[in-house]
């Protein structure tokens, strides 16, 4: 009878040791508290031994003069502050992963739809271009270009000459520098309108077509307008426009505008690695989308240049965009190889920085917080792209 | 009768099968294959002929380079300055003990080659699925080598002579970073999953920041940070070997990829596994170890190998910090002036970019091997 009642009655009494609740707040207590009091024992062991080094802790040191040069983008001096010499490498950082992730997006796409080429000797190369990139570390693909391609290319007089006075040799790529006048803010201007009128011209023919099913050549008209109106505005304004050709002197190239081997070893080192991980993606992609999906659309009369640009590609492009993120911060991550040959990036500058003040903490942390931003805001913009292209269900 | 069989003598009845006529030329056999693969369409046409056209201008010179006008033997560098000279394979016959072994003294160096052999003792029986104990093996891979081969390599025991950090290099160093990477980050990856998918949610913050932070940032920042704060951290006075610091900011780095290659693996797990888990009574360690982890470690077996092959990868970064694995060894004998030659630093790099090729292709035809067993059945 009694045991009737117990089993009615009030829940059946355990331990406290053994309650669940008690249990996983004694567990997050323990842990949080060792790990507070790792964290305790490290900042204490800290601040004793910069005390014993002497260095101040703290930001103030970024105003200080920075004492040291480095080509970098932006124009920076000896004289600018350790801020201004870390701005720079930012600036630096972000130059060369931009580009570096147009390089590698244009030469994924295609080496990725290589690979699924009817073609054999194109998917042959591709494969092997894959392959061969895939499985070596992106260091050495950096060294190679530095060292074993750009390094030992000819001294800029007997330099390799491509059109329009641009050539190339061991100190980079040299060409000539536009010379803005007065009154190129006008041709700007143009170009930028005709990009506004394109646009409103395509949002124009796409409602068009919505309504009625009539096409409109929006690419032709759109570029047409662009060109006509930019050329249009830098005649009328008196051509403002001249070139500062490079001359070639005894021992060197003088004038024009040069960009630095280190510059263009690291572009194709992050761009060509790169492409090889993001032409695996895009393959992925397109074999995920089914079948049916190709069969159907040729069906309809589609040709395969429309089949691809129309059908697959849109659907593939929800399989692609996540990964893609991933690539693309992998890309910026790696662009920290620059501080192995000496491009001037966030990494290169903060180690002669650190070099110089020994504020490491705050120059790793300044790191830390920058990639950690870069992170965020490229996945930020990955995924409001991907919310946009994700399936719409109900 | 007879008369019917006058009029069927006017018929012709074929007895046999008429012989099979072979099938159009331009549709089998070498022409109906070009005809296929090369020159379906006009576009393909072209396509096929600037690919021809490519290997025509790229793969001879290529050839010549590596192999016909390539330098094998000598013993200084004037062998490689010659005009037209290609590959100065000489130089890496003459530094190749350097890019193996790096600066480890001389007689020493049967302790690196046995270390060698006791991994792949340990690797290769678990790499087969078909080799029994598999527990035991693991337990050899994780805990026993690596104290066996940490006595050999740093010696100081046994009667060993001991031989400083300092002087390891080469293709070994390179091995000995990534063999620690890859048995520190598993278990401590695996922790670190369970712990994002923990319902505590102090556990789960913890973790969730490591993971993230690490996975921010690049390796080159984390490196740095391993060798100019962690001295900071410490109690003054403690002082750290420069490997072991680099160490610890690789398998640290490591861990927090692995630990999301293997969410991925419980996620799969279906619910009803943990429900049937908890049903019968099994504590929390009890169902992780003996019912989903077994089953989520299967799944990522596939990603688990890809992160250690960016991990093997990624050991070249620690020339940047002045440890000379093979990228390092071999880029700091460039400046070697017995060997500088123009074509030193191509030749070098070639020999290294084929190491690590080798390594890191063995390691993903593995990974699709255990991809294609493990999806039996599912395929459409």
């Amino acid at each position: 009878m009694a045991l009737a009642d117990a089993g009615r009655g009030a829940r059946p009494s355990i331990s406290w040791f053994n309650n669940p609740t008690y249990r996983s707040l004694a567990i997050q207590a323990v842990v949080l508290a060792v790990i507070a009091a790792f964290i305790l024992w490290i900042v204490n062991n800290t601040v004793t031994n910069l005390a014993n080094l002497h260095i101040a802790s703290g930001f103030g040191f970024l105003k200080d003069r920075a004492g040291f040069n480095v080509a970098t983008f932006l124009p920076f001096t000896a004289d600018d502050s350790y801020g201004a010499a870390l701005w720079a490498g930012l600036v630096d950082t972000l130059i060369v992963s931009a580009l570096g992730i147009v390089i590698a997006t244009v030469a994924g796409l295609l080496v990725g739809i290589g690979r699924l080429s009817q073609n054999w000797l194109i998917r042959q190369l591709s494969t092997i271009y894959v392959e061969t990139f895939r499985n070596i570390p992106p260091l050495l693909v950096l060294f190679f270009w530095y060292f074993g391609v750009l390094a030992v290319l000819p001294n800029p007089r007997d330099a390799i000459a491509f059109p329009l006075e641009v050539s190339l040799s061991n100190r980079g790529l040299i060409m000539p520098m536009p010379l803005f006048g007065g009154g190129f803010g006008w041709t700007v201007a143009a170009f930028v309108a005709g990009i506004v009128i394109a646009f409103v011209v395509s949002r124009w023919a796409r409602a068009r077509q919505m309504r009625t099913g009539q096409q409109f050549p929006t690419f032709w008209v759109g570029l047409g307008v662009i060109v006509v109106l930019t050329a249009g505005a830098f005649l009328i304004s008196g051509a403002p426009l001249s070139f500062d050709v490079p001359v070639k002197t005894r021992f060197n190239l003088n004038g024009g505008m040069s960009v630095s081997p280190e510059f263009l070893s690291l572009l194709f080192a992050l761009g060509l690695y790169t492409a090889s991980f993001i032409a695996e993606i895009v393959r992925a992609g397109i074999l995920a989308v089914s079948h049916g999906q190709t069969e159907a659309a040729r069906a309809l009369g589609l040709r395969a240049g429309p089949t691809l640009r129309l059908v697959v590609l849109p659907q593939a492009i929800r399989v692609i965009v996540p990964p893609l993120t991933s690539e693309y911060l992998n890309l910026i991550k790696n662009s920290s190889l620059a501080v192995a040959i000496g491009y001037a990036d966030l990494v290169s500058v903060g180690g002669s920085v650190l070099n110089q003040t020994g504020q490491s903490i705050e120059v790793v942390g300044i790191w830390m917080v920058v990639y950690l931003g870069i992170s965020l805001v490229t996945s930020l913009g990955m995924n409001i792209y991907n919310a946009r292209t994700a399936l719409i269900e109900r | 009768m007879s008369d019917i069989q006058s009029q069927t003598d006017l018929f012709f009845v074929r007895q046999e099968l008429a012989p099979t006529l072979p099938p159009p030329r331009t549709a089998s056999g070498p022409i109906g294959w070009l005809r296929k693969n090369l020159f379906a369409t006009p576009s393909n046409s072209v396509l096929s002929i600037l690919g021809i056209l490519f290997v025509i201008w790229a793969l001879p010179p290529l050839l010549r380079w590596a192999i016909f006008d390539a330098q094998w033997t000598g013993a200084t560098r004037d062998v490689c300055v010659a005009n037209g000279a290609g590959a100065c394979w000489a130089f890496v016959r003459a530094n190749f003990g350097q890019f193996i072994f790096g600066r480890y003294t001389d007689p020493e160096r049967w302790r690196v080659l046995l270390f060698f052999v006791l991994m792949a003792a340990g690797l290769v029986p678990l790499a087969i699925p078909s080799v029994p104990h598999k527990g035991l093996n693991a337990l050899y891979v994780i805990l026993i080598f690596p104290i066996i081969g940490a006595i050999l390599l740093v010696g100081g025991v046994f009667g060993l002579p001991e031989v400083e950090t300092s002087l390891w290099g080469g293709l070994m160093l390179t091995i000995v970073v990534a063999y620690v990477g890859m048995v520190v980050s598993l278990p401590l990856g695996v922790i670190l999953a369970l712990g994002r998918r923990s319902k505590m949610p102090g556990v789960r913050i913890v973790c969730v920041s490591f993971i993230e932070i690490a996975r921010g940032v690049p390796l080159i920042t984390v490196l740095f940070m391993a060798s100019v704060m962690l001295p900071l951290f410490l109690p003054p006075g403690v002082t750290f070997d420069k490997l072991l610091r680099a160490l610890i900011g690789v398998a640290l780095f490591a861990s927090a990829y692995m630990a999301e290659v293997i969410r991925g693996g419980l996620q799969a797990v279906p619910k009803g596994q943990y429900e049937g888990a908890q049903a019968v009574g099994l504590s929390y360690w009890q169902m992780m170890r003996l019912v989903v982890l077994p089953q989520a470690i299967k799944i990522v077996i596939p990603g688990i190998v890809n992160t250690f092959i960016g991990l093997f990868k990624d050991t070249s970064l620690v020339y940047i910090i002045g440890l000379f694995e093979l990228l390092g060894t071999v880029r700091n004998s460039f400046a070697n002036p017995q060997w500088a030659t123009p074509e030193t630093p191509a030749t070098g790099l070639f020999f290294t970019a084929l190491v690590f090729w080798v390594f890191c292709f063995g390691m993903s035809q593995y990974s699709q091997y255990t991809e294609r067993r493990l999806n039996t059945g599912h395929k459409r």
